[in-house]
């Protein structure tokens, strides 16, 4: 199926010289969940900004749903609704008033009955005479969210929609993502809590100094990257590693009551068989085992870290 | 054409102008009936008529112009300016919307605004002179091609200023003072021969003198000149929006 975007060898440099995006090659598969994960400054927003027709790119193509976003800029950002980090609001404007302003903006006709449903799904409709500068932080990310709804957009952008947000507007915001993209809407955020991406996502990529590290499908990626460890509660405590078990990936626990293995899930021989073998032989008892699999921030940080060294490294050659 | 587009952001800059009626509408009325006060019937009346018309009425167009160049500037100025301030210009640049939509619902509120002003000036000054309009049709074209013309130019200051005070700068220190000494309150004939030569350089005597013609058929320069002079600065505003449109000019980067 084709991607609804596509961007190919995308780059951005701005005036003063810094660059943030370099060569970057991305598809959006239709109606996908995708993170886009980075540190801060690592290119994510300016992406999202190209896409959506804020920041002109220095180079490279976009296409949004088949459209490309320059020449047929029209078609392209109808398709297009984004929800921005900052919380830039209308102050003086109603809620009714300012989502209404937003569906016109796109050219779609007055349709008074679906502004009223989704103000109802998002918990606006009590609010919607309300003026936005005596709404609380929370409320005003929901306006920016009916307002990137309000055209009934096929591709929805979040850039950060979390930030600041208490747990249980988090929990109600989870809900609806979950919803848009069952009713058909491709959801492409930015978070900088992983935790966001491994609970919502279906694929990440991961964008560090404006090139794109890699792009996943988030279960792919947690058995690819992601390291296991088998961890066993002694029966009695050890003061040290036995010899029986040198050699092997394993170490004690800082308090002696554990062994943690550690071993690759991608390996044909994990090597476990082996470990509980010497176990036996060396009369090493357990009450009791689990298996721990890293999570998406501990590979996330190591990706960061490993681009961050090849940069440093090839900076470094002559 | 994205009509329901262009629509948006008119019925939106139009709703800042209802909420805000003191400032965008009554405030200027009122200091322009205290320059009637003063100038038409306290000075007016002690003053000999110009070019056969009498003072108070003489400075309608004046008057009329003043409030409408600083006015379309201010309005559109700020139209565009607060969005860029608040950071919700993002929604306008991310809209299906071309250069032209955008500043076709700017700067028709802008204008719009400026029109009801100068519609509102004009019934104001009936309690305190009398005064014919010779030429309806005339009066009218010159009226709404002047609030376009420095709407527009309030939309380019607007997208240049990057600061409440740039923003003042230009119609406080230039419009101001080019329209105070552009014969709002005198005819041009009334000076020295040289500064009568130096004025000419100033482009609002060309619109005052224009619109003056409409009232009483008295102007200061030929009326086709200050036509001609009118659409030449409006030609000029075109290109420079079309400018900033097309480099992203402090809109885009």
């Amino acid at each position: 199926m084709e991607p609804i975007i596509s961007a190919r060898g995308v780059g951005k440099t701005y005036q003063g010289g810094f660059t943030a995006l370099r060569d970057v090659d991305l598809d959006i598969r239709r109606g996908e969940i995708f993170a886009l994960l980075g540190p801060n400054g690592a290119g994510k927003t300016t992406l999202i900004s190209i896409i959506c027709g804020i920041v002109n790119p220095s180079s490279g193509t976009v296409l949004a749903d088949g459209h490309d976003i320059i020449r047929d800029y029209r078609a392209a950002r109808s398709k297009i609704g984004l929800v921005p980090q900052e919380l830039s609001t209308d102050a003086f404007e109603s809620v009714w008033a300012t989502v209404n302003f937003s569906r016109g903006l796109f050219g779609k006709a007055p349709d008074p009955e679906y502004i009223e449903k989704l103000l109802r799904q998002l918990s606006l409709w009590e609010k919607r005479d309300s003026r936005i500068m005596a709404l609380s932080g929370g409320m005003k990310r929901r306006v920016m969210i009916a307002k990137a709804l309000s055209h009934e957009p096929k591709i929805l952008f979040l850039d950060e929609p979390t930030a600041g947000v208490d747990v249980e507007l988090r929990q109600d915001m989870w809900q609806m993502v979950h919803g848009l993209r069952e009713s058909g809407v491709t959801i492409i955020l930015t978070t900088h809590y992983i935790e966001e991406a491994e609970e919502m996502a279906d694929r990440v990529g991961v964008i560090n100094r404006g090139r794109l590290v890699l792009v996943d499908d988030k279960r792919t990626l947690m058995q690819k990257m992601g390291e296991k460890e088998l961890r066993l509660q002694l029966a009695r405590p050890m003061n040290a590693l036995p010899e029986a078990l040198a050699g092997l990936p394993v170490e004690l626990g800082e308090d002696g009551q554990q062994l943690i293995y550690h071993f690759d899930i991608r390996s044909e021989d994990t090597g476990i068989t082996e470990f509980l073998r010497r176990l036996n032989d060396a009369d090493i008892d357990f009450r009791d085992l689990h298996t721990r699999e890293s999570s998406l921030e501990e590979i996330f940080v190591g990706l960061v870290k490993g681009a961050r060294e090849e940069s440093m490294e090839e900076e470094s050659q002559p | 054409m994205n009509w329901y587009g262009i629509r948006a952001i008119y019925k939106f800059e139009m709703a800042r102008t209802w909420r805000t009626l003191m400032q965008s509408i009554a405030s200027p009325v009122l200091s322009t009936s205290l320059y009637f006060i003063v100038f038409g019937a306290a000075i007016g009346s002690r003053m000999g008529d110009i070019d056969g018309v009498s003072y108070g009425a003489f400075i309608i167009p004046g008057l009329i112009m003043l409030s409408l160049l600083s006015e379309s500037i201010s309005n559109a100025s700020f139209g565009i300016f607060f969005p860029k301030f608040s950071g919700t210009i993002y929604e306008v640049l991310s809209a299906p919307v071309s250069a032209f939509e955008v500043v076709a619902g700017y700067v028709g509120a802008a204008a719009t605004k400026s029109i009801i002003l100068g519609g509102l000036i004009l019934l104001t000054a009936r309690f305190f002179v009398d005064y014919d309009i010779l030429h309806p049709f005339w009066m009218l074209a010159f009226l709404v091609l002047t609030a376009v013309t420095f709407s527009m130019f309030g939309f380019i200051i607007g997208i240049w200023a990057d600061d409440f005070q740039k923003l003042q700068i230009i119609p406080l220190m230039v419009v101001t003072p080019l329209t105070f000494l552009g014969g709002a309150f005198y005819s041009i004939n009334m000076l020295p021969e040289f500064w009568q030569k130096v004025t000419l350089f100033n482009p609002v005597v060309y619109l005052i003198s224009g619109f003056r013609w409409a009232f009483y058929g008295v102007s200061d320069v030929n009326v086709v000149i200050s036509l001609g002079m009118t659409l030449l600065f409006l030609l000029l505003c075109l290109t420079g929006v079309w400018w900033i449109f097309r480099t992203g000019y402090r809109i885009k980067t």
